[in-house]
C-alpha cells in the first residue's frame, strides 16, 4: 500500500456560530454519519476569520482548511459572510502563489437548518484532500517562511 | 498563561458518547497534556452530581480552568459556566469540547471517533489557557413590546402583555387586524362561529389602554439589542384622519368604484375604492386605496369628502414614520397560501368550478360575497357534488415537503359544511393520510364518516373537464389511484376545493433579516430550540410565535402568542439582563487611526475620536462578531473571548499529533 492509501486527511473546520455550527450540531442531533476527519473550531462569525488563521492551520499540519458561515444574506451579523468571501479570494490567490491546490481550503455556506448539506460538504471535502494527499507544508515554504517553488525533477537538477 | 491549573472532565452522557468514544482513554492521554491537573470522566456530567465534581475540584485542587467534553456548547455551556461560578471561578474561564454532537453521533469507527475527540479536547485545554475572566455586562430592558402582526397570535401575545400592565405597540400591515383568522367562517373541530371568537379580542386589543395598535404600518428598520430596540415604523397613508374619522361609513357607501377584493374576500368579493376589509375591522377606520381611488387616477371625484360628516378625508396625507423603542419584540406575521395556480393540472384558474380553500371559507361565510350559499362560479347553481383535495402543494417534493398540519381538519370542515348547508350532496374527499392528531380531532373525523362523506385515499393526479366517459359531460373530473381499491377512478363532480399548504410569508426571509434572526430552508423563523424553547430565537429579546414559526392550527397559534407574553413579561419583570461579554476592545494606545474597522462593524460600534486621533469601540453597540478584529492591521483590536491568542491556541490544540509522529518544529510565530 502506498502511503496515499493509507493517508486519513486532518482537515479543520473553521465554523460560525450561528448557522453551521448549528448545521453541524443538527447533523448530529439528526446522526447523520460523515468522515471524522474534518475538527471544528467555532467563531462567532466567519466574518471573525483572520486569513492568518488558515496560514496558522496549515502550517501546524492541516491538509486542508474548511470555512462555513451563513448563506450570503443571512448573516447574523448582517454582512460578516461577504467580507470573509472578499478575504478567502486573496487569500486563495496567495495560496495559488505558493504552489497550494486551491481545493484545500474552501468556504462553503449552511444554515442552521442544513445539517444534511454540512455532512455532504465535510464528506466531499475529504474526498477532495484524500485524493490530493498529505500537504507538505515544509516542502513548499522551505522551513524557513520562505516560498520555494516545487522544481520538475529535471529544473531540480539544473538548479542544483 | 503558565502554571495554569486545568481540570478536563468528559462525559459518558450514557452511552451517548462513551457508545463510540473510549472517554477513560480520553481522560487518561489529557491528564498528560501541558497544565492539567485532573482529568476525568465521568457517566453524565450535566448531572448534580457531575457538576459538584467540577465544584470540588476547583476548591479542592485550585483549579484555574475548566474543560468538559461533552455535548455542544450550545446545549450545556451555561450549565458548567454556572458551576465554576458556584465555586468562584470566573465563568469564562470554561471551554467546552463538543465530543458528541460532533463526534460520537456522526462516526461510527470507534478508534476514529476517540482520535477525534482527543483532538478537540486538546484543542479546548490549548484554548481555555489563553482565557482571560471577563464579567458579563448589564442591560435595562425597556418595559414596553413590540408585537409584529395582529393575526390571532399576535392579538394574544399583545394582550398578554397589556393586561399585565406594559406597554404594546401592535403592528399590522393591514388596514385591520384579525390576521387569517377573521376571514374564516367556522373553526374546527367545534365548529364555532370564527369571527364570534375573534372579534371581542379584536375590540380589545383595539382599545385597551396599554396597547398602541398601528395599522397599514409596516416595520421599516430595527436597531439595537435586548432591552434596548429602536424600532422604525412607516405609518403609510390611509388618507383618512384617525383624529376625526367616526367610522360611520358613509364615505364607503358614497364611493362610486367598485375593486375585486383580492386580500379579505379572497377574490370572490368586491369593496369600494374607500374601504374597511370587513365590518367589524379594527380599527374602524377606513383606507383608500389609491391605486384605485378615481381622485387619484384622474384628480377628480371626492365623493367620500363630500359625504364625509367629520371632514375626516385628507387627499395630502403622506406616509408618517414613527420611531418607537422596546425592550423585546414578538414576531407574529403568519403565513401564505400556497398559489394553487404552481400545479397547472389541478386546474385552477382555467377550470372555473375549481376553487381554493379560502375563496370557499368567505363563500360559506354568512357575511361573505354569497352570504353563506354555496354556489358555482356563476352565482347561483348549487353543485349537486363536490370534491375536496387534500396535500395540495404539501406533502410533494415539488412543491413542500412538510405537512401543513391543519388542511385535514379544515377540509373535513369543509365537508361537514357541505352535508350541512347542501343535504344530499355527494362529497368526495381525496386524501394521502388522514392526520387529525388534537383534541377532539379525531372524533370530528369519525363524525364524517358517519355523515357519509366518501373519503378515498390516493393522491389527484389531474383535475379536468376532458370528457372520456359517459355521464362526464359538463363536470370536471378528478382522476386518481385510490391505494386502497388499487384502481384508478375518474370522479365527475360539480365542484372541487382544493386545500392548498400554508407556506411561509413571502417576505419572511426579509423580516427575518431586519430582526436579525434565521430561516430555515423553508423560510420559516428558527425557534431557539425546537423542543425545549419554541417561542425565543437565537437572537435574545426577539420571539416568534404562530405560523411564522411553521404550519399551526388556531389553539396552538394561540397558546405560542401567550407563549412568548409570558417570556418577555419574564424579561421585563427581571428589569435587567446579563449580556455576554463577547466584544471588541481597541488598544488605543497603538491604535495608529487608520479607520478601516470603522467601516467594516455592520452596527456602526466603532467611532473615530478626533482628539487621539484613534478609533474607540461603543460596548452597547457592539455584538461581537469579530469582523473589524481580523480587519485590524496593527492587529490592536481584541476580541474578547476570542482572541487571536485564544483561537491560535486552539489551532494549535486541535492539531495535536495522535499517531506518534513528530510533531511539526516550531518555527517564528505566524501571528500578525
Amino acid at each position: 500500500m502506498s502511503e496515499k492509501d493509507n493517508f486519513e486527511p486532518v482537515i479543520v473546520g473553521f465554523l460560525c456560530n450561528w448557522c453551521s455550527y448549528r448545521a453541524a450540531d443538527l447533523a448530529g442531533t439528526s446522526r447523520i454519519k460523515m468522515p471524522p476527519n474534518v475538527r471544528d473550531i467555532r467563531v462567532m462569525c466567519t466574518g471573525r476569520l483572520d486569513p492568518v488563521f488558515v496560514l496558522k492551520a496549515l502550517r501546524e499540519g492541516a491538509d486542508g482548511v474548511l470555512v462555513m458561515g451563513c448563506h450570503p444574506g443571512q448573516c447574523h451579523y448582517v454582512e460578516g459572510n461577504y467580507k470573509t468571501m472578499r478575504r478567502m479570494a486573496l487569500l486563495k490567490r496567495t495560496l495559488r502563489q505558493f504552489g497550494l491546490e486551491d481545493e484545500r481550503v474552501r468556504l462553503e455556506w449552511a444554515s442552521a437548518a442544513e445539517g444534511p448539506k454540512f455532512a455532504a460538504t465535510v464528506t466531499q471535502m475529504t474526498e477532495t484532500i484524500r485524493e490530493l494527499g498529505p500537504l507538505n507544508w515544509k516542502q513548499l515554504l522551505g522551513g524557513n517562511g520562505h516560498f520555494r517553488p516545487v522544481l520538475e525533477p529535471e529544473l531540480e537538477e539544473v538548479a542544483a | 498563561m503558565m502554571g495554569e491549573k486545568i481540570g478536563v472532565y468528559v462525559c459518558h452522557c450514557g452511552s451517548n458518547i462513551a457508545g463510540k468514544v473510549d472517554v477513560e482513554e480520553v481522560a487518561r492521554w489529557a491528564a498528560d497534556l501541558t497544565n492539567v491537573e485532573v482529568s476525568r470522566h465521568y457517566e453524565f456530567m450535566c448531572s448534580s452530581l457531575g457538576q459538584e465534581l467540577v465544584e470540588n475540584d476547583i476548591q479542592e485542587k485550585g483549579l484555574t480552568r475548566v474543560v468538559v467534553a461533552a455535548c455542544s456548547p450550545h446545549m450545556h455551556e451555561r450549565t458548567f459556566r454556572g458551576a465554576c461560578a458556584r465555586a468562584g471561578l470566573n465563568p469564562y474561564l470554561f471551554e467546552m469540547a463538543n465530543v458528541r454532537e460532533h463526534d460520537s453521533w456522526i462516526h461510527d469507527e470507534p478508534v476514529q471517533a476517540t482520535n477525534k475527540a482527543k483532538a478537540l479536547v486538546s484543542a479546548a485545554v490549548h484554548r481555555v489557557t489563553y482565557h482571560e475572566p471577563l464579567e458579563p455586562m448589564q442591560a435595562k430592558i425597556n418595559p414596553a413590546t413590540l408585537v409584529v402582526g395582529g393575526g390571532v397570535a399576535g392579538i394574544q401575545a399583545a394582550l398578554e402583555i397589556a393586561e399585565a400592565g406594559y406597554p404594546v405597540y401592535l403592528v399590522e400591515r393591514e388596514p385591520s387586524i384579525g390576521g387569517h383568522m377573521a376571514q374564516l367562517d367556522k373553526t374546527f373541530p367545534t365548529l364555532d362561529c370564527s369571527a364570534c371568537i375573534l372579534t371581542p379580542k379584536m375590540f380589545d386589543a383595539g382599545n385597551h389602554p396599554n396597547i398602541t395598535l398601528l395599522s397599514y404600518s409596516e416595520v421599516e428598520g430595527v436597531d439595537g439589542y435586548v432591552g434596548n430596540f429602536t424600532v422604525t415604523i412607516r405609518k403609510k397613508a390611509r388618507f383618512v384622519n384617525e383624529e376625526l374619522c367616526t367610522g360611520c361609513g358613509i364615505c364607503t357607501e358614497k364611493c362610486p368604484k367598485r375593486v375585486i377584493d383580492g386580500v379579505f374576500e379572497a377574490g370572490l368579493g368586491y369593496r369600494k375604492a374607500i374601504y374597511r376589509p370587513f365590518p367589524q375591522a379594527v380599527p374602524k377606520y377606513p383606507v383608500i386605496d389609491a391605486e384605485s381611488c378615481i381622485y387619484f387616477e384622474r384628480g377628480k371625484c371626492k365623493a367620500c369628502q363630500m359625504f364625509c360628516p367629520t371632514e375626516a378625508i385628507d387627499f395630502e396625507q403622506e406616509d408618517g414614520i414613527v420611531t418607537v423603542e422596546v425592550g423585546n419584540v414578538i414576531l407574529a406575521t403568519g403565513y401564505d397560501l400556497f398559489d394553487t395556480r404552481k400545479i397547472p393540472q389541478y386546474g385552477y384558474g382555467r377550470l372555473a368550478n375549481v376553487f381554493t380553500s379560502l375563496e370557499f371559507e368567505r363563500m360559506v361565510n354568512a357575511a361573505g360575497p354569497t352570504a353563506g350559499s354555496i354556489v358555482l362560479r356563476d352565482g347561483v347553481t348549487t353543485p349537486g357534488s363536490v370534491a375536496i383535495v387534500h396535500c395540495v402543494g404539501s406533502r410533494d417534493k415539488n412543491y413542500h415537503e412538510y405537512c401543513s398540519k391543519i388542511c385535514c381538519m379544515y377540509s373535513l370542515k369543509f365537508a361537514h359544511l357541505v352535508h350541512e348547508r347542501l343535504p344530499g350532496t355527494e362529497v368526495y374527499n381525496f386524501y394521502i393520510d388522514m392526520r387529525t392528531p388534537g383534541k377532539g380531532y379525531e372524533e370530528f373525523y369519525h363524525r364524517l364518516l358517519e355523515e357519509g362523506t366518501h373519503f378515498i385515499r390516493g393522491r389527484v393526479a389531474e383535475i379536468t373537464d376532458a370528457v372520456r366517459r359517459p355521464g362526464e359531460e359538463g363536470k370536471i373530473i378528478v382522476q386518481a389511484e385510490d391505494t386502497l381499491m388499487g384502481a384508478q377512478r375518474r370522479i365527475p363532480v360539480d365542484m372541487v376545493i382544493l386545500s392548498p399548504a400554508i407556506q411561509a410569508r413571502h417576505d419572511a426571509s426579509h423580516v427575518a433579516h431586519l430582526f436579525g434572526i434565521s430561516c430555515s430552508h423553508d423560510n420559516w423563523l428558527i425557534e431557539k430550540h425546537p423542543k425545549l424553547d419554541p417561542v425565543a430565537t437565537m437572537t435574545d429579546g426577539i420571539f416568534i410565535a404562530g405560523c411564522v414559526q411553521g404550519p399551526k392550527d388556531i389553539p396552538d397559534s394561540v397558546a405560542q402568542g401567550a407563549a412568548a407574553a409570558a417570556r418577555v413579561l419574564g424579561l421585563i419583570t427581571q428589569g435587567e439582563v446579563e449580556l455576554e461579554p463577547v466584544r471588541a476592545i481597541i488598544d488605543e494606545e497603538r491604535c495608529s487611526g487608520c479607520r478601516i474597522c470603522n467601516n467594516m462593524c455592520p452596527y456602526h460600534a466603532i467611532d473615530f475620536i478626533e482628539d487621539p486621533g484613534v478609533s474607540r469601540v461603543n460596548p452597547a453597540l457592539c455584538k461581537g462578531c469579530g469582523t473589524c478584529v481580523a480587519a485590524c492591521p496593527s492587529g490592536v483590536v481584541t476580541g474578547a473571548h476570542f482572541s487571536n491568542e485564544q483561537i491560535m491556541a486552539e489551532i494549535e490544540g486541535i492539531l495535536v499529533s495522535l499517531d506518534g509522529k513528530e510533531p511539526i518544529p516550531e518555527v517564528e510565530a505566524l501571528t500578525a
